[in-house]
């Protein structure tokens, strides 16, 4: 299968892969960079366990060509630890969804925080439930009933729009 | 087909089982009596003891796992319902540059059931095939494009044979479906009755009848199916499977590739959900262990979601027939139940199904007389097994409306009338069940007042609340194979460090097993959940579970690491009674410390504690063990099946908003109180409620899986678009309330939280619909054409005069009651 050589920015990083032209980014994240915290639930769009940012905005990596995310800024699961909101190495929301329970299995997890940020960096200040919900309605969760990634997400919110010295 | 021994089906797990011993004293002490060890871990909400590493992107799930020349493997499935293989030529595919090798059904002729007394199916087909989707033929590739286009160059001839979709048709039919069943397309038959039922209907007052369809539905884990083999350098056999059974398919693997048990390693890596839908083995590991050994390189398959939706083993659909009896004061006098069970191409689980439909019916409601006959039938379908709340969620829909309709009825409030019902504490069954603590009354209690019940009698037309109860077990008494060995086993070392390492075969699925024998073992040494390593679900490095099956996990295995964390616990206490001359009673372990009770002052830190310990008794290891007690279920042939050494107990209120101008139903809220005897990890509790109700929130208005008799017998939409699960916004508000009432038989009193809590979802939107609109739903989902059909009925019965104005003067403005009083078609 003709491979084609990939320059994309991930996490703030230049990384270089060869790769078969037709692979989705997804593909290329897991199988050729191992940043396998992105994950595959569905391979078409349906389920959203596979959401990345690109340029800030959530995307369906499953659907996404790899080589259309060239010269774009792609985020992954792995970036929010590194983030400048993060503390030892985790984020807020992750920080709040281990606090609530907020992932069971974990597998769509990784799909559902990258959502939420862009949701809180959106929004920047304490989100609604309302507000969490619709941002996150492409993405399926089946093991928590949703109640309470909701209650991490507005508490990620409140962590990040106190300021820092109180937190 | 080769001859097979005639299944001997439920007669093993009556007989012969014995009492396991009882663990004497360890090392000669008797165990010293403590008083009450503060709670100082136990019911606390915890990080979970591995989700942080989930949350990060670094946990590796099955497909994660990377291996130098791993191969991929791709299975051929059946495109034909039923049809017998006429001739399979691989050549063209083996021909193909990049592949490796080809399984068929030959080459894994031996037939397998997770139930052993129902081996009849095999890895792949062999002769013939029983739905669209079964496998054919496996392929190891370089890659997965290449291992997809060799399955394409795979030829097979099929002569296509009728095929049946429905239950009744099948039993009455002339094609058998699966050859190894014993009398045509018969799967399981199970009739039992105890007490006079006639009699107890003919003394009743009001005798409710009803006929109830139960659509089936299926889990939709996120992470699909997956599985790994390599043969390691010196032989042994490794299989990494995404499973919540590792020990049933490791005994299954070692049956069907003929090789020894210790030569296989089963290890399940942390698992993306599973729901029932992973408790058997499944075709891809079959064939990529027998590809490993075939090509010596390591073999992935990773099903497609596609793939996921065929495998299935999912919610039985089952037609339920019921008859109930009841006095004036609503009582229940006495319960018949005819249901028929569609079981698909496989039994799976269904031997047990078939009982459990209708055994594990008979609490919370005491009833003196009870008829079940249920009958399981092989159809040219995906096949069916087990799914959360395995086999008595559909009949607890059944029997929750009948009690719904029969206090419309006899005009009590229907929680009073479940009340009225109460089994209570510590009784029997009328199938003989033993029942321990009882929280049912509270559940109740809890509901009425979060709900605000009061405001039911007031609410306008199109908005409803409906309540219903439900029980399940935490655990079955006798595992799926007979045997006298403990049904869970953990082991437990202490190190020097101040850490403890817990070794546990259990399966965490994502219900958070690890965290709760953490908690345990926290509890129990003085740890903090960090101090707590958690190895589990590897058949190198853990002792034999069962399995995440059967809400057995927290009762049993809690159980078995409660009995090694407390010898533990006396080895550390004793030692520091040693050095401080004190008798050991006085000694108690919290807060990484051991401590003087009388003179909290006077402590140690655990690690020079566990030092002290280990100085005493050498390497500080300890094994529990967790066997049923024997005492507990039916004296009659089947009568095991459905005991358990402890029963949880739910109750929710569901709000709904009804549209009669659409029939789409909103629901508003659930309310969930369930007995989980003792939360151990208080949200996981919550979260396992909380899940639970919306699983069944999706079954009642959303979901459908069925395959097309008018092509072909294709899955009706098998992605997670068309099989609508519940997002973010279709999801009610879900408030869980724990409920609890300590039963003996567990760790600190605990019961299970995983499946109970789904049960009374279905029955409870059911009854909100009527009492909202005045309508029964007595089919699955409450789709809005079902709904505004049975609308549209009720209406035009209005309008007949024949039904009174339902709600009047109760909100019945705008379209709908001008379309009563015009009339509908």
């Amino acid at each position: 299968m003709a491979e084609a050589l990939l320059s994309l920015r991930i996490n703030g990083e230049s990384v270089h892969a060869a790769a078969p032209a037709h692979w989705t980014l997804l593909e290329v994240l897991r199988y050729r960079l191992d940043l396998i915290g992105s994950k595959q639930g569905c391979d078409k769009g349906d389920c959203g366990a596979c959401t990345v940012q690109v340029d800030g905005e959530p995307v369906l990596a499953c659907l996404t060509l790899a080589c259309a995310a060239a010269g774009r800024e792609v985020r992954t699961v792995e970036g929010l630890g590194w983030s400048p909101e993060a503390s030892n190495g985790c984020h807020p929301l992750q920080d709040a969804f281990d606090r609530w329970d907020a992932a069971q299995c974990g597998f769509c997890t990784p799909g559902i925080l990258m959502s939420a940020e862009a949701l809180l960096r959106k929004v920047g200040r304490v989100v609604t439930r309302d507000e969490v919900r619709e941002a996150l309605a492409g993405n399926l969760c089946r093991c928590t009933g949703y109640t309470k990634i909701i209650d991490a997400v507005v508490d990620a919110s409140e962590m990040l729009a106190a300021p820092r010295d109180e937190t | 087909m080769p001859e097979q021994p005639g299944p001997e089906e439920d007669v093993g797990p009556v007989d012969g089982q014995v009492e396991a011993p009882v663990d004497g004293p360890v090392d000669g002490e008797a165990p010293e009596s403590e008083p009450e060890p503060v709670r100082w871990q136990l019911g606390k909400s915890h990080r979970k003891v591995d989700a942080m590493e989930r949350m990060r992107g670094i946990t590796r799930y099955t497909d994660d796992i990377k291996l130098p020349g791993l191969l991929h493997c791709k299975i051929l499935r059946s495109p034909h319902p039923h049809a017998n293989i006429l001739s399979i030529d691989v050549s063209r595919a083996l021909a193909m540059p990049g592949v490796h090798a080809v399984l068929t059904g030959e080459d894994l002729p031996v037939p397998y059931g997770v139930i052993p007394w129902t081996p009849d199916e095999t890895a792949l087909a062999c002769g013939k095939v029983c739905y669209v989707g079964d496998g054919v033929a496996a392929v190891a590739a370089i890659d997965e494009d290449t291992a997809i286009a060799a399955c394409e160059a795979i030829d097979v001839e099929y002569e296509p044979l009728p095929a049946y979709y429905d239950p009744e048709e099948a039993l009455a039919g002339d094609h058998k479906i699966n050859p190894y069943a014993k009398r045509g397309n018969l799967s399981k038959d199970v009739v039992l009755e105890f007490g006079d039922v006639e009699a107890s209907l003919e003394q009743a007052d009001v005798v409710v009848e009803g006929e109830y369809y139960f659509e089936g539905t299926t889990h939709g884990a996120i992470e699909p199916h997956c599985a790994v083999a390599q043969v390691e350098p010196n032989g042994l056999l490794t299989v990494w499977s995404a499973t919540q059974v590792s020990h049933y398919l490791h005994r299954e693997l070692a049956k069907v590739l003929r090789r020894p048990a210790h030569t296989i390693r089963v290890i399940q890596p942390p698992l993306g959900g599973a729901f029932g839908g992973k408790s058997e083995p499944f075709d891809l590991e079959f064939c990529v262990a027998l590809l490993a050994i075939r090509t010596q390189r390591p073999v992935k398959c990773l099903y497609t979601r596609e793939e996921v939706f065929y495998s299935h083993r999912g919610r039985h659909p089952m037609r339920m027939r019921y008859k109930t009896g009841f006095r004036q004061d609503g009582t229940i006098t006495g319960v018949s139940a005819r249901t028929f069970i569609d079981g698909g191409a496989y039994s799976s689980f269904g031997l047990v199904t078939t009982y459990y439909s209708g055994q594990l019916l008979c609490a919370p409601y005491a009833f003196p007389a009870y008829r079940f006959h249920s009958t399981r039938a092989y159809t040219n379908k995906p096949a069916c097994g087990p799914k959360r709340g395995h086999g008595s969620v559909q009949p607890r829909f059944a029997i929750e409306v009948q009690l719904d309709k029969a206090a419309v009825e006899l005009g009590l409030d229907p929680i009073e009338l479940r009340r009225r019902n109460d089994i209570g504490p510590d009784g029997m069954t009328v199938n003989e069940f033993k029942i321990g603590s009882n929280g049912f009354l509270e559940c109740l209690a809890r509901v009425e007042a979060a709900s605000d019940w009061g405001r039911r009698a007031t609410l306008p037309y199109g908005r409803g609340l409906g309540i219903a109860g439900s029980t399940y077990i935490s655990g079955t008494n006798y595992p799926i194979y007979p045997n006298e060995m403990p049904q869970a086993a953990v082991q437990v070392c202490l190190d020097r460090s101040g850490r403890a390492r817990v070794f546990s075969g259990a399966n965490d699925i994502g219900q958070g097993s690890n965290t709760m024998l953490a908690v345990i073992v926290a509890q129990e040494l003085g740890l903090e959940l960090d101090d707590i390593r958690v190895l589990s679900a590897d058949s190198d490095l853990c002792p034999v579970d069962l399995g995440a099956y059967s809400s057995r996990i927290t009762l049993m295995v809690g159980g078995a690491c409660l009995d090694a964390a407390q010898k533990l616990r006396r080895k550390v206490r004793a030692a520091v009674a040693k050095r401080w001359e004190l008798p050991a009673r006085r000694v108690t372990l919290i807060d990484r410390k051991a401590m003087d009770l009388e003179d909290p002052s006077r402590s140690v830190s655990i690690v020079e504690a566990f030092q002290w310990a280990e100085a005493d008794h050498g390497l500080l290891g300890e094994v529990g063990n967790y066997n049923t007690p024997k005492d507990r279920h039916g004296s009659y042939r089947g009568g095991t099946i459905g005991a358990s050494p402890a029963y949880s107990f739910t109750a929710h209120v569901a709000e709904v908003e009804v549209d009669p101008d659409t029939g789409v139903v909103e629901v508003k809220h659930i309310w969930v109180a369930h007995d989980c005897g003792t939360a151990l990890s208080r949200r996981i509790v919550e979260g396992q409620m909380e899940g639970s109700a919306y699983m069944g929130f999706g079954e009642a208005l959303m979901e459908r899986h069925d395959v097309d008799p008018g092509h072909n017998g294709v899955h009706i939409g098998p992605s997670l678009l068309d099989y609508r699960m519940p997002t973010f916004l279709d999801t009610p508000e879900l408030h869980a309330l724990i409920v609890e009432a300590p039963d003996a038989q567990g760790p600190y009193g605990a019961k299970e939280a995983g499946e109970g809590p789904l049960h009374p979802s279905i029955p409870a939107i059911a009854n909100a619909i009527y009492d909202a609109v005045g309508v029964r739903l007595d089919s699955l989902p409450f789709a809005p054409p079902r709904v505004l059909t049975a609308i549209d009925d009720r209406l035009a019965l209005e309008h007949a005069g024949e039904l009174p104005t339902f709600k009047l003067g109760r909100g019945r403005a705008g379209l709908a009651s001008a379309r009563a009083a015009g009339g509908v078609a």
